[in-house]
């Protein structure tokens, strides 16, 4: 998977090219963990294959909070409208099993142009915008939350210099809500609670601060608290617990059976944990679910429980796919073998 | 900034801060391997950043190639004194000595190849075990496959077909006895990113990058700077040209482009409106079509 950059006056967009063939899935997960926006692109003499239907669940899964679905190749069916209705017919149909809350359709042809950049001369039966537009406008800014205080700690900073006797800033990456100095917070997993002092970054006070800023914060009271650790609001904390239930994508060629041991790294927090059970399987063409397995091999995505060895803070991964999400790891080979989504 | 957005420069800035607290957190003896070009010069600015108002908590390393020019030393020894930082400096003169590594010989002689010794030999003497870096995946084809965290073998080898997946912001920096990692913290930044950056932070820059007039040689029309490094071959001449670098390597490989942009105001409206990529210039790059996956694979930055 490579990765290509450009920019428009309006905006800075970062493309990861992901192919949609099957072997491809865990290339196709790991790019839509951190994407914005998905462009799922259909060959208009084709219609839906399964490369659709597989992109489209990965979009749905990884919670992707936008999609375009460009009809490509519109040149070769002689800019049909008929073409174009029955293939965004047959999209909605496929959709509405899954969760794409924004999903913008638009007819395009890649090699000749049209509604890439310019509105098309070929479609005036098309009204909406091209798809750059909708690239540098769409709005992107609610993708974060910012309404549950999440704040996972990475270090603690302390000089130790005679200016900077007494500091002790907790360093990380909000990863949800909006943090102000004076907001009274608890530390997690020890429940203490105390007040913000200040929110900094190279001395500059900070305001608000928010996903995804990374900054420095000290609180009013010295409290114990080390990388793992997470500050949130005294009156909204997230689950805490050591039973997880996650929707899984495998990345191994060896594959997960119950019973396995792994190492997981969720936020800034990294711990043992035993899978407990493979509870199922997906089909990503038919989203049937196959129970009564035994494996889940390279590129299946399941559902599986796990058992972690010391209490995680989390949220669902729908409510925040930053302390929503895992990564399980081979304790042998310290490879990444799978990819995690709590539910 | 009510309604909770940052400009992408921010969120740049925000990632690779993220990125080097990561590594001081997951490693033990991590590096910031500076070159004295812009790139590891943002880095560093952005490491500063990261830990105040303690200091940068671990060494820089700078491989010299001994073919440096004279104004990059200059800035690392100012820059290192004013952070409060230890420097490590690996010699690829003293490899040449020692006869570690022989010299390219010929009117092309470079000694980008040779670094790859002095770099190795250097992190395997501090027990290195994470060296950061200022590479970016827009300046070429080989890093645009390049993860943040990149796990080399105990011979510092690359495998571009064996790569860790990175998901979300979630780093595995674990490794076995020997082996290491090389991290990119401003993998996402282009060369347009990082001078705006540069300019929005007003960060000092060696004078290289600002346009001035030097002796040049043009050789396959790349603009290189006329020095004792350089043998001329028959027919090249000695032209004073009005210049300046996009990149900094070794004097004798780094090529100059013509330019009247001396301030960053300047320079950034000329890369805005230019397509050849910086790394253009280097002839380093001009040897193969791979010439920079093969050298990466080998253990090069």
């Amino acid at each position: 998977m490579a990765y290509r950059y450009f920019a428009t006056p309006k905006r800075k967009f970062i493309v990861a090219d992901t192919p949609g063939h099957i072997q491809y899935t865990r290339n196709m997960v790991t790019g839509a963990s951190t994407a914005n926006l998905a462009i799922i692109l259909i060959d208009a003499r084709k219609g839906m294959l399964e490369q659709t239907h597989r992109h489209s669940f990965i979009a749905s899964l990884l919670r992707i909070p936008h999609a375009i679905v460009c009809v490509n190749k519109m040149d070769l069916v002689d800019y049909s409208e008929d073409v174009y209705n029955k293939i965004v017919a047959d999209f909605k149909a496929f959709a509405s099993k899954l969760e794409i809350n924004d999903i913008q359709f638009i007819p395009i042809s890649a090699l000749k142009g049209d509604n890439v950049v310019n509105k098309s001369e070929h479609m005036d039966w098309y009204q909406g915008s091209t798809m750059m537009y909708h690239l540098e406008t769409v709005h992107i800014s609610s993708d974060y939350n910012h309404i549950d205080c999440r704040f996972p700690i990475q270090s603690v900073i302390r000089p130790h210099t005679i200016d900077n006797q007494d500091f002790r800033g907790f360093a990380g990456r909000i990863d949800g809500g909006v943090f102000k100095p004076g907001d009274r917070v608890k530390t997690l997993p020890s429940g203490f609670v105390s007040t913000i002092k200040t929110i900094e970054l190279n001395g500059e006070q900070i305001a608000e601060a928010f996903a995804p800023m990374s900054v420095t914060m000290t609180l009013q009271d010295e409290i114990d608290t080390s990388r793992g650790d997470m500050i949130v609001r005294e009156n909204n904390v997230p689950e805490i617990g050591q039973d997880l239930e996650v929707l899984v994508t495998w990345m191994s060629s060896s594959p997960l059976q119950a019973r396995t041991k792994v190492v997981i790294k969720h936020t800034t927090n990294e711990c043992m944990a035993m899978v407990k059970e493979l509870k199922y399987k997906v089909d990503i063409n038919t989203l049937h679910r196959l129970q009564d397995i035994d494996t889940l091999g390279m590129n299946d995505i399941g559902r599986i429980s796990l058992r972690t060895s010391k209490p995680l803070f989390y949220d669902v991964y729908k409510k925040n796919r930053q302390t929503g999400s895992l990564i399980i790891i081979d304790e042998q080979t310290n490879e990444t073998i799978g990819a995690g989504m709590i539910i | 900034m009510s309604n909770y957005v940052i400009n992408h420069l921010r969120e740049l800035e925000s990632e690779a801060i993220f990125v080097i607290r990561e590594i001081a957190a997951q490693f033990e003896n991590p590096v910031l391997l500076f070159s004295g070009g812009k790139d590891s010069i943002l880095l560093t600015h952005l490491a500063k950043k990261a830990f105040y108002p303690a200091k940068i908590p671990f060494p820089l390393i700078h491989v010299d190639t001994g073919h440096n020019f004279p104004e990059t030393i200059a800035f690392r020894d100012a820059l290192v004194e004013k952070l409060g930082v230890q420097l490590i400096v690996g010699s690829v003169q003293e490899a040449i000595d020692t006869g570690r590594v022989r010299e390219e010989t010929g009117a092309d002689a470079s000694r980008n190849a040779l670094q790859i010794v002095s770099l190795l030999d250097t992190l395997e003497a501090h027990k290195v075990d994470a060296a950061m870096g200022g590479a970016r995946r827009d300046e070429e084809k080989a890093r645009a496959k390049e993860r943040f965290f990149s796990h080399r073998d105990e011979f510092g080898q690359w495998d571009p077909k064996n790569q860790r997946p990175e998901l979300w912001n979630l780093f595995n920096g674990r490794k076995n006895y020997g082996e290491h990692f090389r991290v990119f913290p401003i993998s996402n930044w282009t060369e347009l990113d990082v001078w705006e950056y540069i300019k929005l932070e007003n960060i000092d820059l060696p004078m290289l990058y600002f346009s001035h007039k030097r002796d040049c040689v043009v050789r396959d029309r790349v603009i290189l700077a006329n020095s004792e490094y350089i043998k001329l071959k028959p027919g090249e001449k000695v032209v004073n040209m009005t210049i300046r670098y996009r990149t900094c390597g070794d004097m004798p490989i780094t090529g100059a482009v013509e330019s009247e942009a001396d301030n960053l105001t300047k320079i950034i409206e000329e890369i805005a409106s230019t397509r050849a990529t910086e790394r253009g210039g280097r002839a380093d790059d001009k040897r193969a079509e791979t010439a920079m996956e093969d050298r990466k694979k080998q253990g090069y930055f």
